[in-house]
């Protein structure tokens, strides 16, 4: 079996103009059965930064654990939040520290950084970062979230980027569209859009199956 | 083979599971209990390896006990089902020595060498509970430690069937009556379209007034033989 398709998943974030969007599916699956359509893939780490993990859920969950933790403690110790660049080099590390018997996960990493600039990043199961100016994506249904993401690029003519209600259309067309072509992924969207001063978490009604 | 599902009502929960002892082609027994009481007021349906289903479910009532006794009130479910998971997921990776029979089976060197292998549970877990502040729940938690709180599952070829049914039938807050009937419009699908199908079940039910067994559905039971 292939053991990044165990579960399913699609994740995906997307820089707007001060602003970012980070979108996943829903169903948590085992194979071809569906166990639950509510899944979280998305994780608050504070009120600028995200975290999205795809791949095999248990890992998703003890990673999200780890994650919260430490980035507790810093919180403790230095009185406050991480930067997103600091957290996405934090979770290379974590990641590369089980090089050879890793967390099966990609995380996709968005948060705001200094001066209310969106930050976004994705790495694979041992913490190889990719930075991105537009958007990354990671999951299952990835292949088609990046002929999708590309392409609203292009038809906007998006050599700008986007304000947060326009984002949100962008991503979420894009997810829902890319999830429909995967078996594995789907049964709704979850999207957080977030801005300098608010976050909006809405929940996309898609094909449920 | 072994099927085990569950579902939440209006302020119960309730589980499921067959009651065969399989070994290879042999029934060993067909009265097997593989849901335990983990304390008062919560449920733990176990299916998989027998030997691992039996060790780790105690582990965890032992545990759980443990708390109660330690901190003078009990945990809840939710914090019952985090528990079990943390303790599937440390299994999971941990990397133990591997034993001279385990070495022997893998056919390779054994401690000498530094030979290490995880050991994990095969143990499938659908735990229910009920709180005073959280009400009813069910948890599902995988073998390889997938927890997720959810209002009906299943596990093994069985859960095909009555994930199914259940999908079709099941309503939030059914009354007992109702989710019983849901119950044994499983155990019949079970019954009728599974190749092997297990020919006994019980049913738990957990809600406020505590975890009991609410009933059998045999349809063989064991036979005594006259003594020699």
């Amino acid at each position: 079996i292939q053991i990044f398709e165990y579960n399913g998943s699609a994740v995906v974030a997307m820089v707007g103009k001060n602003c970012f969007a980070i979108a996943s599916d829903r169903r948590l699956g085992v194979q071809l059965q569906t166990i639950a359509t509510d899944f979280q893939r998305i994780s608050k780490i504070h009120d600028h930064l995200f975290i999205g993990l795809s791949g095999v859920a248990t890992d998703v969950q003890t990673l999200y654990q780890r994650l919260v933790f430490r980035h507790k403690l810093y919180q403790l110790r230095e009185e406050r939040d991480m930067k997103p660049e600091t957290f996405a080099s934090l979770v290379s590390a974590i990641l590369y520290e089980k090089r050879f018997g890793p967390y099966l996960c990609q995380p996709v990493i968005a948060g705001l950084g200094e001066d209310d600039k969106p930050f976004i990043c994705t790495m694979d199961s041992i913490g190889a970062k990719e930075l991105a100016k537009d958007f990354v994506v990671s999951g299952t249904a990835s292949e088609s979230l990046y002929v999708w993401l590309m392409l609203a690029l292009v038809f906007n003519k998006c050599f700008y980027f986007q304000e947060a209600d326009e984002l949100f259309e962008t991503i979420s067309q894009a997810l829902l569209s890319s999830v429909d072509r995967d078996c594995l992924s789907g049964w709704g969207g979850h999207v957080y859009v977030v801005t300098p001063n608010e976050i909006k978490e809405r929940i996309l009604k898609g094909r449920m199956d | 083979m072994e099927c085990v599902f569950g579902l939440v009502g209006n302020g119960f929960a309730i589980v499921a599971a067959d009651t065969s002892a399989v070994h290879s082609i042999l029934v060993h027994k067909n009265n097997e209990d593989k849901i335990m009481l983990l304390d008062s007021h919560k449920l733990i349906a176990a299916s998989g390896e027998p030997g691992d289903r039996v060790q780790f479910t105690e582990y965890v009532q032992k545990n759980v006990s443990l708390y109660q006794f330690r901190n003078g009130i009990p945990l809840t479910t939710a914090a019952a089902a985090n528990f079990t998971r943390g303790e599937l997921a440390t299994a999971l990776r941990k990397l133990g020595e591997l034993g001279l029979l385990d070495a022997l089976l893998l056919k390779t060197q054994c401690s000498v060498f530094g030979c290490h292998a995880s050991n994990p549970y095969s143990v499938n877990i659908l735990m229910a509970g009920y709180d005073k502040e959280a009400g009813a729940s069910l948890y599902y938690i995988d073998y390889i430690a997938t927890l997720h709180k959810v209002d009906k599952g299943a596990f093994g070829y069985g859960s095909y069937f009555s994930l199914s049914t259940m999908d079709r039938h099941f309503r939030s807050d059914m009354s007992v009556e109702e989710a019983i009937e849901l119950v044994d419009k499983c155990i019949v699908e079970i019954r009728s379209r599974l190749v092997i199908a297990p020919p006994n079940f019980v049913i738990k039910i957990v809600d406020k007034d505590g975890a009991r067994t609410h009933a059998w559905r045999q349809s063989v039971q064991d036979v005594t033989t006259a003594s020699v």
